[in-house]
């Protein structure tokens, strides 16, 4: 099993390492802080989806984000889609669950991280 | 398995080799800082999964279909639920880990539900992740996340299972 996968976990992880080069911390910084309200937090949602940061990571850059005034809302989402949402990541997620499973349930998640998100912004 | 599949298999490692290579040579800084980044993740991944399948592979040995059946399976209730939790929010990886457990609990007769509240439980409860997310996030949110988060998987738990029906498995992913 690990040798079947082992191709397929290789191409992701070049994807996220080139990824993570093409879009550093400050250009997520500057893309989430620009825009407020419902498109700030749908473009976190967007990003949070697609990128795959390691928490190691994420947590502290969030941290930074809140620092320097991004709104709650918007980091939340961003942490909730980024950790429960997995498009970098689909291929693998295909090989298991099939197609229609892994595309289910990334959208599943990607509705209920933004519920989440939303619910976490609004009460902290 | 011949030359020409393992080409096939690995053509973008084989690519992103000569690229990082390519890279040194001529000193290109963005790709040698992309391969950077490519190695932090491969000993990201050393250092967990072997472990891990190593656990997947005991768990296979070891632990009886019945067992999961029973404790696990279509008409665990919520205790079924609780165990699958439980199992997640005591490992530690990225996601793509969870995938192959998920795979031997399917296997095994664990419900098309609990398989589901554990990829999610997995994705956003794990312990050695919630202290990190406390450290830098404040248990605050830590904490509200955490509550809106479990009943949200239980819905996708049972919408998942109405979506692929009760007799959904996960596959092998091995090659075809």
């Amino acid at each position: 099993m690990f040798l079947d996968i082992l191709p397929t976990l290789l191409t992701v992880i070049i994807l996220v390492s080139a990824f993570l080069y093409l879009i550093p911390g400050e250009t997520l910084e500057a893309i989430l802080g620009a825009k407020s309200g419902l498109l700030g937090i749908l473009i976190a949602a967007l990003i949070g989806s697609i990128a795959l940061i390691p928490g190691f990571i994420a947590y502290p850059l969030a941290r930074i984000f809140l620092d320097r005034g991004i709104p709650p809302t918007t980091v939340a989402v961003f942490i909730t889609t980024l950790i429960m949402v997995g498009i970098l990541t689909l291929p693998l997620e295909i090989k298991f669950f099939g197609k229609k499973a892994a595309l289910m349930r990334n959208f599943l998640s990607f509705l209920g991280a933004l519920i989440i998100g939303l619910l976490v912004g609004y009460f902290l | 398995m011949n030359y020409r599949r393992i080409i096939y298999d690995y053509i973008w490692l084989i690519l992103f080799a000569l690229f990082s290579l390519g890279s040194l040579f001529l000193g290109f800084a963005p790709g040698q800082k992309i391969y950077l980044n490519f190695y932090q993740f491969i000993l990201e991944m050393a250092s967990f999964l072997p472990l891990m399948f190593l656990l997947v592979g005991l768990f296979d040995v070891w632990i009886p279909k019945e067992k999961v059946e029973k404790h696990v399976g279509q008409g665990s209730g919520l205790l079924g639920s609780f165990w699958v939790i439980l199992l997640a929010t005591l490992q530690a990886g990225p996601l793509y880990g969870a995938f192959p457990v998920a795979y031997l609990l399917s296997k095994k007769g664990a419900s098309v539900r609990n398989i589901f509240i554990y990829i999610g439980t997995f994705s956003c409860m794990k312990i050695p992740l919630m202290t990190f997310e406390i450290g830098f996030l404040g248990l605050k949110f830590s904490i509200l996340r955490t509550l809106f988060t479990l009943p949200v998987f239980f819905i996708i738990g049972i919408l998942m299972e109405k979506y692929l029906g009760k007799n959904y498995k996960v596959n092998p992913a091995t090659l075809q």
